[in-house]
Order: C-alpha cells, then structure tokens, then sequence
C-alpha cells in the first residue's frame, strides 16, 4: 500500500526553486533514504512531508489522505532531528512521555508505554537524568524514544548520526536497522553518507539539486545507476568514470568501472599505469593507479595486503561484465 | 618582577573601582544619612551634619503624616501588575518575531523602540484626557496599563533576544510531538526562557517601580505609589530635607533590596546577547 505519496511537489524560497515539482512514492514498512550532497534539498523534503515546511504547489498524501493543509502536530509523523532537539529542562521520562501527554493519554498509559520504549532503548537507567546529563547516542537514543512512544504512521529521520562520532554511528545504524526490522514501521531518512544509505535502506532517492536522479534498492543503484552522478555518488570508493578514447571502444563517451571490478598485475593487461598513493585497510588496499590513456588516476581495490612501491609499473584490466557505459550527457547507455 | 607589578595594578584598580562606585553612591548614601537627622542639623555644613544627633524622628513625621503602606501597596500592585501583563503580551509577540520572522520584523522591532524616543510629556495632554473619558485617572488599573504600554519595547526586546537563543528545532519538535501552538508555548518556550523572562520581570519591575512621570501626573490621592510620597515632601513652602529623605529611603528600600538580591540575574539580563 502506498502510505506516503508526494505529487507534483514544489518548494521556493522566495524566489529560488530549491525543489522542482517532483512525484515519489513510499509503501508501506519501507525503509526509504534520501541521499545526496549538501544543499541538494533532501532535509526540506523531509520537512514538506513533515509539515514543517508548506509546499509551494503540489499535495502530500498520507494513507490516501490529502494532508497538504494538515498542520505537522496532526500529521501522525514522528521525527528524529540531527541536533536531537530534546526539551533540555524536562528529565528523560518526560520528554518521551512529552507526545503522549499532547495526545491527552492517562498517566498510567505514559508510564507505561515509556517503560516500555526505554527498555527497547536501553535507556531505563536513565529516565530520572535530564537530556545535558546523557552522552551523544543516549541523547539520541531518547530521541528516538519520543518517536516510537506514540507509535505513529512513519519514522522521520533527519541526518540523526552526523552529530556522533563514527564508532557509535555504526552501533546508532545498527540500532535503527533493528529497531525498523522489530517494528516494521515506515521510515523516511536523510543523510548524505552513502554507506548509511546502502546499508540501511530498503530503497534509496538519489537527489541533486532537488532533483529526483534516480530511486532504487541499494544493488540497483550499485549495479545500474542510471547516470554518472549516482555512479560516482553511490558506492565506496568512488567508481572511476572515465572518458576519451578508451571509453569510445566501447562505444559511450564515458565508461564507467568500481575499483572492485579492476584487475591489477605487474606482468600484464589493457591499460599501463604508475602506482602512486596506496590506502592499506588492511582487508583491503586501495590504489591510485596514474594511466597515461586517461586523465585522472583510477582507484583499485585489491583484497588483503598488496604490496606495491611507489612509482612502480602496473597493468590494469576492468571486468567488463562490470563495465558501466554512459552518453555524452552522462546518461547511462544499455 | 612581575608580580609586584600586577600586585600594585591590582591595588590601584580596586581603589579606582571604589571611588567611581562611592561617587555614584554617594547621593543616595547622603540621603540615607540625612533621613537620620532632625530638619534643623540637615541643612547645617556636612561635617556638622556627620557630628550631630542620629534619630529616627523624621521617619516617624513621615509615617504620621502619610500613609506609606497605602503608597507601598500601590507602587506593587501597579509594578508588578504592568510588568505581568507586559509579558503576557510580549512572549507570543516575541515569539512570532523570533521563531517565524518576516522581512517586516526588524523594521517592527524598530518602530517599537523608537517609541520610547518619544518625549513623553508630548503625549501627556492626550492621554490625560483619555483617562478622563474613562474615568481612570487617579486608578491603579489605569497605571497599570500606561506603564505596561510604556515598557513593552523593552519587555518584547528583552524576550525577542532570549528567544533567538533558543534552537528552533526543539519547537519543531514540539509540534511534531502534537503540541498545539498553545502547548509548545507554554510547555516548551516559556520554561526554556525562564531565566530570561525572570530578568525581563525583574528589569522592568523596577523601571515601573521608579517611574515618575506618569505616575505623578495621573495619580492624585487613591492610587498614588512611592513616587509621588516622596514628590509630596518637596514642597514650594519650605525645605524639609531630612523628612524628604527620610521619605526616599523608604520608597527605594525595597527595589534596593530586591536588587539587592537579584543582582547576578540582573547583570545577565542586561548584558545577555552581547556576552553569551
């Protein structure tokens, strides 16, 4: 069932444009990211679907309902903000038993369902303490608490790891991953870190400029993005998008290839190049090959140790059942 | 040695600091001194003045020949109730000018100062008459309502420059919890802002406290506060300086002792924004 739906939305500021009007969808228990650089208006999607924001032309629809003019209180939404947002002078039990106290539910069935959502969170030892007293990932962690507490229509997140270090993000991803497993509740969440997005999402939007690029699961965008800025934004390291006469063998004006689909050898190959820069992961190593044939250096991804000197001769050959192929205006060829 | 050095900068700083303090005390200090004295020693040479007699006769005088409680009730009622009401006001003001501005707000805030650049007394004959139209004049209530209307710029500003500090996300997020907007005031803004709400209350407590002008001027008997006790000791017919001062003393008792009190809340209230 589509639960969410945005048709012909819109929004200027002022006089700028920053979402052209754009169509999505969202069924029903998905878990939806929106991905893109910084500035591409991934965040005021969320808050036109929030409320938060009106939308200049268009309707958002929720269960079927028109709620373009329903105010965000009225909406069912629950949201998560980058900044947490937690009401500093109320204590933890509080602020998560803060939209249940708005929606006028007698004091024991607060108490109740906050224990409730605190146990989930592991925030029971914490529910006495007030938000200035809590770390970063306890601090969202009851932010996510004052979402679920009122079981709403959707999960909005907006950017909820930025502000942790990267330890506990990949725990925090984790912990939302699960949470939306145990629940089953739409999600919508934003973020410009595409590993979030690839390895959270059910289906991911691909935004540029407020622009729709591409929406997809995450082996979609991986293995058939549709032009090359999902292909150089989707997947880590960056796939190498080369031009010029090698990519003209093959008929496109840009080849595309990951560095996990590049063959690297000292005796032999299609393409001579210079090892400069390696990256020792130590599961892998990733190498910044200079090949006369193109102007820029391509990244390799090697398994293990690869031990390789600086300035050394190499060969590379590409897998060219990977191979991406891509028109002059970046579009992908089939 | 550079220690000594700073040991005598140290020293001279302190003294530089007492005598600009002592300085501006130093009437109000004077005045506490004088109330201590008969009518006769109070306008001798000040070194008679320090030597004589200490009493508390003209404190009697005052208290016998008027009611300063009656005064001391009205000067309250008409300080506190102006500045309740003025916030009762000014917080849903402040708040849409701080939370959903628009190109207009700065040049509203604006036009809300400059009215205090206003001469007052230019306004004084209209609303003089328009107290009489409504038969206010000589009432607390109409006190009341000029000096909430006289201080609102500065109670609107006040809270205008606390509310900006306060993130709009977690407003958002108040709303997106269900909160009406009647809820997200009062449950989430008004708590967050109380340490500036009580520095606005205290400020423009004692601004309404020490008004003089319009309460002089609309006040004759019945609603009459502190200011106008004291304006009844300095009379054309004679000098009475020591029941004068005996009569400001205990009109500024009281905000004294408040400010007394409140200091470190004022001081954060007044330089609030341009020291965070």
């Amino acid at each position: 069932m589509k639960q969410i739906q945005l048709k012909q939305v819109s929004k200027c500021f002022g006089n700028v444009e920053v979402i052209p009007p754009l169509d999505l969808q969202i069924e029903e228990g998905e878990f939806v990211v929106f991905v893109g650089p910084s500035g591409c208006g991934k965040s005021t999607l969320l808050r036109l679907i929030a409320g938060l924001e009106d939308v200049t032309t268009g309707q958002v629809l929720i269960n079927g309902e028109d709620a373009t003019a329903i105010p965000p209180a009225k909406r069912g939404l629950a949201m998560v903000f980058q900044s947490y947002a937690l009401y500093p002078h109320m204590s933890v039990r509080k602020n998560i038993a803060f939209p249940l106290r708005m929606a006028g539910l007698d004091k024991a069935e607060q108490a109740r369902r906050v224990e409730e959502a605190a146990s989930v969170l592991n925030l029971t030892d914490y529910l006495d303490r007030r938000p200035g007293q809590l770390s970063g990932g306890q601090r969202q962690r009851v932010a996510i608490g004052r979402a679920i507490v009122r079981e709403p229509t959707a999960f909005l997140f907006d950017e909820p790891l930025s502000n942790l270090d990267a330890a506990l993000r990949v725990g925090m991803r984790l912990e939302i991953s699960e949470l939306h497993k145990r629940l089953a509740t739409t999600m919508i969440y934003v973020t410009h870190d595409q590993v979030e997005a690839m390895t959270m999402a059910d289906k991911i939007v691909v935004l540029q400029a407020g622009m729709i690029e591409q929406v997809g699961s995450p082996l979609d965008l991986y293995h058939k993005p549709c032009n090359t800025f999902v292909a150089g934004f989707i997947g880590s390291p960056k796939m190498n998008l080369l031009a010029g006469k090698e990519a003209a063998k093959h008929d496109a004006h840009t080849i595309g290839i990951r560095p996990e689909h590049v063959a690297i050898s000292s005796t032999a190959g299609e393409w001579e190049g210079v090892v400069g820069v390696s990256e020792h992961l130590g599961s892998d190593t990733f190498i910044h090959v200079t090949c006369p044939v193109f102007s820029e250096p391509l990244t390799v991804r090697a398994s293990g140790e690869l031990d390789l000197t600086y300035g050394a001769k190499v060969y590379l050959t590409p897998d060219l059942a990977h191979l991406h192929k891509f028109d002059d205006l970046g579009i992908r060829l089939k | 040695m550079a220690r000594t050095v700073s040991t005598r900068r140290k020293t001279l700083t302190t003294i530089a600091a007492w005598t600009i303090g002592i300085v501006i005390f130093f009437p109000i200090l004077w005045i506490i001194v004088l109330s201590f004295k008969t009518e006769g020693d109070a306008i001798k040479t000040p070194l008679e003045v320090l030597t004589s007699l200490w009493t508390f006769e003209s404190y009697a005088v005052v208290q016998e020949r008027s009611d300063y409680f009656k005064h001391f009730t009205n000067s309250v009622i008409i300080a506190l109730g102006s500045t309740l009401l003025g916030v009762l006001v000014a917080v849903p003001a402040a708040w849409s000018m701080a939370f959903v501005p628009s190109p207009r707000t700065r040049g509203i805030l604006m036009w809300m100062l400059s009215t205090k650049m206003l001469p007052a007394v230019g306004v004084l004959y209209p609303i003089y008459l328009l107290f009489i139209q409504l038969g206010i004049l000589d009432s607390r209530i109409g006190l009341v309502v000029v000096l909430m209307l006289i201080n609102l710029p500065i109670i609107v500003w006040m809270l205008y420059t606390y509310f900006r500090e306060i993130p709009g996300e977690i407003l958002e997020a108040a709303r997106m919890d269900g909160a009406t907007l009647r809820a997200e005031l009062l449950y989430v803004l008004t708590p967050m802002a109380i340490p500036g709400i009580a520095s606005t209350v205290l400020l423009n407590v004692i601004l309404a406290w020490n008004e003089a002008f319009w309460t002089l001027n609309l006040t004759a008997a019945k609603a009459a506060p502190l200011t106008a006790f004291i304006a009844s000791y300095s009379s054309p017919e004679g000098l009475f300086y020591a029941k004068l001062s005996a009569a400001s003393v205990m009109a500024i008792a009281p905000i004294l002792i408040m400010g007394w009190f409140s200091q470190k809340q004022l001081v954060r209230g007044l330089t609030f924004g341009a020291v965070k």
